[in-house]
């Protein structure tokens, strides 16, 4: 299978001791175990993070850069997530974060939450011309869900860019204004709250390039960022009200939407996968807006985060309090550089391959071989489940002896 | 070539468990690549009968053969049957209870809603024996 698609979400194969927890709970069954240890189909992976989160031994990892891998850039950009700010305790302002952002060896920073602001006007602006109900393009791993499973729902993912990928644009444009520099001396580093984000980066969705230029772990640059917001040294102005740093929890872009009544907040994969199952057969009347986080709580909720996601949340309500409501809006036109300028396609990894006849016939022999095998979903095989393990079979990934109960090694 | 057979039971006490069955399907007929169109069609068809045995027949069975050309749904029932099955096609013709109501369900499209998303409809029905409907839906 020939695939450049390179994931955040990899596997340390030293720690892998080849346990069924990753491929049980996999949302889009893309991981087996093979001789002893667990591998990603790099096609089905949509790098929610789930089995980073499952895994007991460590050895699920999100493949990231450290902040010094980036020094040779002339300029740095910090684009923190709003999720950053939620991270930290008793923080009053997140000018303190913005400020410990620039002593750590940013040159500038450009706000997330700045970015999310716009998007969340656009969107307002643009919603009553688009197939409702629009789902929210701000989780990767929820556009990923989509492409491979929800083909019917392509068409309603709003078409903008993400706040990430927006900051980036705005924040370079912002930088060669102010120095001179060329493009390609300015590196804008997102801090991340997931591995879904940072794989869309190198693989960005709806757009073709991604003016991201690279991504650091939130856990790394917390203990960093602790230290010195102890003792700032520089005053800076922070830019995003109350609605951008909401994006950071469940609920947050939906609410932000203000005008919008009938919207839907729903967070954690298996959830998502609910909603857009009953989504694709048309079963909510009148939804304006469905927005989606593949992480419990939402962004707050990343493996790449410190804090717990509830804690965070309500750390979230503190911080916000006497913030202003938004402090960000587009004109009357949605901008270009907003737009999506790359089509979603649908990647049906999961539908069997040939005609209507051959197509017809695999699965007849996967129902077939479903009444041969024990129902157990032990995971002894490598799947996750004996309808996988059946797939696997008919599709050529795996032989009919794996399977320890048909073949006599384990009994029923 | 032998059809794939599939088999359901609604329960007619258990209300929240109807609509599990065109899910399964569903699931199902995407893994033998089904075109979205008649995957849509065979899914609120399904379902629509599915609630109808739950509020109306006090449960019922199932039973789906797909083919590589069509797909061919069976429900059977022996509930209280219908009295005017012309009555019943008619949308908005309602006989759900309030109760029923209350859930959102009961808008009268049941039985139209599955005529009209199935490429062939045919229904029987006997008062007080049951109900006997089977669906055809034709692969795009």
């Amino acid at each position: 299978m020939a695939n450049t698609y390179t994931h955040s979400v990899t596997l340390d194969s030293d720690l892998c001791r080849g346990c069924i927890n990753c491929i049980k709970r996999c949302p889009t069954n893309a991981i087996r175990v093979r001789d002893g240890k667990a591998t990603i189909m790099a096609d089905r992976c949509i790098d929610c993070g789930e089995c980073i989160r499952v895994c007991p031994h460590h050895a699920k990892k999100a493949v990231y850069n450290v902040l010094d891998d980036y020094r040779h850039f002339k300029h740095l950009v910090a684009l923190p997530a709003p999720s950053l700010y939620a991270q930290f305790n008793n923080l009053h302002e997140t000018e303190t974060v913005l400020a410990g952002l620039l002593d750590i060896g940013f040159d500038s920073f450009f706000e997330v939450a700045k970015a999310a602001e716009l998007i969340t006007d656009a969107t307002r602006k643009m919603i009553d011309t688009l197939p409702k109900p629009v789902i929210s393009s701000a989780c990767p791993a929820v556009v990923r869900l989509i492409k491979v499973r929800f083909p019917q729902l392509i068409d309603h993912v709003l078409p903008l860019v993400s706040p990430m990928e927006l900051a980036a644009r705005l924040a370079k444009e912002e930088v060669i204004k102010e120095t001179g520099l060329a493009e390609e001396e300015i590196g804008c580093i997102f801090i991340s709250p997931c591995p879904a984000k940072i794989t869309s980066i190198n693989n960005p969705i709806g757009t073709r390039k991604s003016s991201v230029d690279g991504a650091v772990a939130m856990k790394d640059i917390y203990p960093l960022l602790l230290d010195s917001m102890k003792h700032p040294t520089q005053t800076v102005e922070a830019s995003a009200g109350r609605i951008g740093i909401s994006w950071a929890s469940g609920g947050g872009e939906g609410s932000g939407l203000l005008t919008v009544e009938n919207y839907l907040a729903c967070d954690g994969i298996e959830n998502v996968m609910g909603v857009l199952n009953d989504l694709e057969d048309g079963k909510f009347q009148n939804l304006d807006f469905a927005e989606l986080n593949a992480c419990p709580g939402g962004c707050v909720g990343g493996v790449l985060t410190v804090e717990n996601p509830f804690i965070a949340k309500t750390k979230l309500k503190a911080l916000r309090k006497y913030m202003p409501v938004s402090m960000n809006t587009i004109g009357k036109e949605v901008p270009q550089n907003m737009l999506m300028d790359k089509e979603l396609v649908y990647n049906p990894v999961f539908e069997l391959k040939g005609d209507r006849m051959e197509r017809f016939q695999k699965y007849s022999a996967i129902e077939h071989l479903m009444g041969e095998l024990p129902g157990l979903d032990c995971g002894f095989c490598g799947a996750p489940s004996c309808r996988a393990f059946a797939n696997d079979v008919i599709r050529g990934y795996a032989k009919k002896e794996d399977c320890a109960v048909m073949s006599g090694r384990i009994s029923d | 070539m032998e059809a794939i057979k599939f088999e359901y039971t609604v329960s007619g006490d258990d209300f929240t468990s109807a609509g599990q069955a065109s899910t399964d399907l569903k699931r199902k007929l995407k893994v033998m690549g089904v075109d979205s169109k008649s995957l849509r069609n065979i899914n609120i068809a399904l379902y629509e009968g599915e609630i109808n045995l739950a509020i109306h027949a006090g449960g019922g069975d199932i039973t789906v053969l797909v083919y590589p050309e069509k797909v061919e749904m069976y429900l059977d029932d022996e509930g209280p049957g219908i009295e005017n099955i012309e009555l019943a096609l008619t949308e908005g013709y309602s006989g759900a209870s309030d109760a029923v109501r209350s859930l959102g369900f009961g808008a009268g499209m049941g039985l139209p809603n599955m005529k009209k998303y199935a490429d062939e409809f045919y229904i029987e029905s006997e008062v007080g024996k049951g109900t006997h409907i089977k669906m055809v839906v034709y692969l795009q």
